[in-house]
């Protein structure tokens, strides 16, 4: 007795607890790639799955082994010039045609990496993990775009809750006069010639008898048509439409001066990440704006955003000039929603902070949704913080912090959150 | 091929299957193989998609395993190379069971689906079913039974004494597989009852043992014992996991049975690793000999024939040495190379073949394959069966590659002179004897710091490999002592290779 069994559209799948224990082992070493693979990213690059690569020896399943050396006999096919005697030199690179015997060959075999693809999910999961996003917050980011429900005229089929009382009672209305015209122009006839019979004298009895069992059917049938059919119930129709977009500009300003080292940057970067991916969610189109400074600020790309080293002072509001002027130059219509992001080490030349702060408070904050400003320093808070720390009070769409690892990033965005939340 | 009168009418032979299909197909060859008097279990054929053999694949082809991450790790390797199509994925798995499961892919052609049912629902199974090996050392009947007790224990487990301490319990158990099979003493046959109503017992009983041996208040046959020096254990051991199973001082009950669980396991494989070249050869001898039945009754069009034999041809490939892509003998080439052969041997022998085997030329073929699948392993089966015929005909030659001469040595050709040195090298090359470091319980030092002794026993010069370090870490966790492993060399010294105390980090009863 054979049986044939169909087992396709079982459960799928039955590896992907297998699959987490193995990303949980390899936390470590999966966290390192990912930070690794978020310094060579682009910020607009976030949200898709990476291929990360782990050293196959970190991952290894020990076996007692034979080593390299004492005597190996092999069989091998194919002679085509060897007699009995030879002797052949040993093949470079040991395995291969010649000796060196099987346990050899795998190790060579097994020195590369192990490499595998993290899907989007498990990606954001890792990026979120470093920065201590709350759960919320989390399931917020990594969600796909909403939608959102919205009228759509009637249907003829839906739920009972969706009933639209007076669409159906017009077009029940509708079908019974439909229906029942043909009876009731009849009815009238018949009534017209009932009088007209009656009138008349001698009265023709039998026929009027006749007309009113004829009016009596058709008064019947009128009857038999139903206040009420299935066919004539109407429904709010909903549909889905994914919620209205709007497009914003994303700020990043970046001081360039010496004392920004590289792991500032990369500290820098991860916030930009952030404030971006918080932004896709919001709107579809998102332009994002990079200036640099140091005693003087430029618009650049983003590779020389963030891996071109400069040096010399630092002038904070010429920074804050270009973007006044770029905002009133591209972004001034009411289409743009204004976002800015300023990450600095707060180390500004004296005279300039309280400028800064100005330009902020008058030509700045006014037209943008919200500015962060983080200040990534382990030190005693520098001159440009005092100075912007008199603008919270009086801006609602400012916020501040200062940074010494990733996880100092997201209360930044609670502040930004908060908004968009509500 | 024969050309036989072809006496009936084709069977349907479109490139995609129903289940009409290969129902009839499969019928057809059941007759077949009920002709040639294949004996079989019953066969249960499952229909899965290529997702699901990658699940299958990663949990060693079983349709259920308890959960480790290097099965995920395997299971990640392989749809990696299946999704950049480096690698096709096997055209079937066959399970070792009562009734024998074996899987056949959604995406694989009727030609394909019909080759899969020959070699694995009849070759692999009828294996299965004769082999001694198999019949000694697998019970067909239980193991998916075994299995399903097996991960809800582990899952029971996880969730008692936390993931992470059965996970590092396994990875050491597994690290140990190789050397966790008895390859002389008969297991116990298995059964879930069985299993559940004594692991409780035993877990008593072994935890009374152990306490027993380890023992210290003093008695009276102490200082007789001590006058000869008791050794413990009197024979050495070559089943680590066993001797670790029932004699770890510190382990609790519940990771004796995992010990148990994974031994029971890599002793289920066994046979499949001692059987490669016979059993794979097996498989692609029958479906090559069904189908051409078949085809000869007149069942199979030609376009269905074309397709089979270009996978077929594909499987048996046996490039040359010095080919880019020669990666040592095909287990499917030599194995269906060599019942090929003997089915010559048997029906037309050559005076060569009736002067080396006397007892098989001319001997009904049926009869000698048989005896040949029901006894025999690799190793033994190659030193019994290859002729210098089939060794002519795949040019083969021995290489010596000894690491005090400079240059490596051709030791035998395919000549006269050369053929029985051949077919030893070739049989010692499937002993996993020799094959694996023969590694074995000496000595625990019993009376004083509970010190467990292993001996690797050195074999034509090979030193041990570079894992030796983790290996004995992964010990000593189990051990819960010190280790110490020596190895003998060829000429009987002893030698100290390295010695390695239980990591207190790791340790197994503290994270229970």
């Amino acid at each position: 007795m054979v049986r044939i069994v169909d087992r396709r559209f079982d459960s799928k799948n039955k590896s992907a607890v297998n699959r987490q224990r193995f990303m949980r082992r390899f936390k470590g070493q999966i966290r390192k790639a990912v930070a690794d693979a978020i310094d060579g990213r682009s910020i607009k690059d976030l949200d898709k799955g990476e291929s990360v690569s782990i050293p196959s020896k970190d991952l290894s399943e020990p076996h007692f082994q034979h080593g390299e050396g004492g005597v190996w006999d092999q069989v091998h096919t194919g002679n085509d010039q060897f007699s009995s005697g030879d002797e052949v030199n040993r093949p470079q690179g040991g395995g291969g045609g010649g000796g060196g015997g099987s346990g050899a060959s795998e190790d060579a075999a097994s020195e590369d990496d192990f490499v595998f693809q993290l899907s989007r999910e498990e990606f954001l999961d890792i990026f979120f993990d470093d920065l201590a996003l709350p759960n919320l917050v989390k399931t917020q980011l990594a969600k796909i775009p909403e939608y959102k429900s919205q009228r759509a005229g009637f249907s003829a089929d839906g739920v009972p809750a969706n009933l639209n009382l007076v669409r159906s009672m017009r077009s029940a209305l509708g079908r019974r006069l439909a229906l029942g015209s043909p009876y009731n122009a009849r009815l009238r006839e018949l009534h017209a010639e009932i009088a007209e019979l009656e009138a008349l004298t001698p009265r023709d009895e039998e026929r009027i008898l006749a007309l009113k069992e004829e009016a009596g059917r058709l008064r019947a049938k009128l009857e038999r048509i139903p206040f009420l059919d299935t066919f004539d119930l109407r429904y709010n129709n909903r549909i889905r439409l994914p919620q209205p977009s709007t497009q914003a500009v994303m700020f990043c300003l970046m001081d360039v001066s010496g004392s920004m080292d590289e792991e500032k940057k990369a500290t820098a970067k991860r916030f930009f990440m952030l404030l971006y991916l918080f932004l896709t969610r919001t709107y579809e189109q998102i332009e994002v704006v990079f200036i640099r400074h140091h005693t003087v600020a430029k618009e650049v790309d983003e590779e020389n955003f963030f891996h071109s080293r400069e040096s010399g002072g630092t002038v904070v509001s010429s920074a804050l000039d270009l973007m006044r002027d770029i905002i009133q130059e591209r972004y001034a219509s009411g289409l743009w929603n204004i976002y800015g992001a300023q990450a600095s080490d707060g180390d500004n030349w004296e005279n300039d902070s309280p400028r800064c702060r100005e330009l902020l408070s008058s030509a700045i904050l006014p037209f943008v949704q919200f500015l962060a400003y983080i200040e990534i320093t382990p030190g005693e808070p520098q001159n440009l913080w005092r100075e912007y720390e008199k603008l919270l009070g009086t801006h609602s769409n400012f916020a501040m912090q200062r940074i010494e690892n990733y996880g100092d990033i997201y209360p930044v965005f609670r502040e930004l959150f908060k908004k968009t939340l509500l | 091929m024969v050309t036989k009168k072809r006496t009936r009418k084709p069977l349907p032979a479109p490139s995609e299957w129903t289940f009409e299909l290969i129902e009839t197909y499969q019928k057809e060859i059941q007759r077949v193989a009920e002709a040639y008097g294949l004996d079989t279990y019953p066969n249960q054929i499952e229909m899965i998609t290529a997702e699901q053999m990658m699940d299958a694949y990663a949990s060693v082809g079983m349709p259920v395993n308890y959960h480790h991450w290097s099965f995920g790790k395997q299971f990640i390797a392989t749809e990696k190379s299946y999704r950049r199509g480096q690698m096709g994925l096997a055209y079937e798995i066959v399970i070792n069971s009562n009734p024998c499961i074996s899987y056949l892919m959604e995406e694989n052609t009727l030609p394909m689906q019909a080759l899969v049912i020959a070699h694995a629902a009849y070759g692999h199974n009828s294996f299965f079913k004769g082999n001694y090996l198999f019949r000694t050392w697998t019970n067909a009947d239980a193991i998916i039974d075994y299995l399903i007790f097996a991960r809800n224990f582990l899952s029971e487990c996880e969730e008692r004494y936390g993931e992470e301490a059965v996970e590092l319990l396994l990875d050491s158990c597994h690290a140990l597989m190789s050397v966790g099979v008895d390859r002389y003493k008969r297991p116990p046959k298995l059964s879930i009852e069985k299993e559940k109503m004594r692991q409780k017992e035993r877990e008593d009983y072994l935890q009374s043992q152990v306490n027993d041996l380890w023992r210290t208040l003093p008695q009276l046959e102490a200082r007789a014992s001590q006058q000869n020096e008791r050794r413990f254990p009197p024979e050495p051991e070559e089943n680590l996991l066993y001797f670790l199973e029932k004699n770890a001082p510190l382990l609790e009950p519940w990771q004796r049975e995992v010990v148990r669980i994974v031994r029971k396991v890599s002793q289920y494989f066994f046979p499949q690793r001692q059987t490669q070249v016979m059993n794979e050869g097996w498989a692609t001898y029958w479906h090559y000999t069904l189908l051409n039945t078949l085809y000869d009754e007149g069942l199979l069009a030609d376009s269905f024939m074309m397709e089979f034999l270009h996978s077929h041809t594909n499987v048996v490939m046996q490039p040359p040495y010095n080919a880019a892509w020669y990666r040592g003998i095909n287990p499917y080439a030599l194995g269906f190379a060599m019942w090929t052969d003997i089915r010559r041997i048997c029906e037309s022998p050559s005076d060569e073949d009736r002067r080396w085997f006397p007892d098989i030329a001319g001997s009904n073929w049926r009869e000698t394959f048989d005896f040949a699948m029901r006894n025999f392993k690799d190793e033994s089966f190659i030193a019994q069966f290859l002729s210098p015929k089939l060794m002519r005909e795949l040019r083969m030659f021995a290489i010596q590659d000894d690491d005090r001469e400079a240059r490596l040595k051709i030791t035998a050709i395919h000549d006269d002179a050369g053929y029985q040195r051949l077919r030893e090298s070739l049989s010692e090359q499937y002993n996993l004897g020799a094959r694996e470091p023969n590694v074995q319980v000496w000595n625990v030092d019993v009376r004083g710091d509970r010190t467990l002794t292993l001996r690797h026993q050195s074999y034509k010069r090979r030193p041990l490999g570079t894992t030796s370090p983790e290996m004995l870490r992964h010990i000593a966790r189990l051990w819960g002592f010190t280790v110490k492993l020596e190895t003998v060399d060829d000429d009987g010294k002893v030698l100290l290779v390295r010695e390695c105390r239980p990591d207190k980090t790791a340790d197994l009863s503290r994270a229970a």
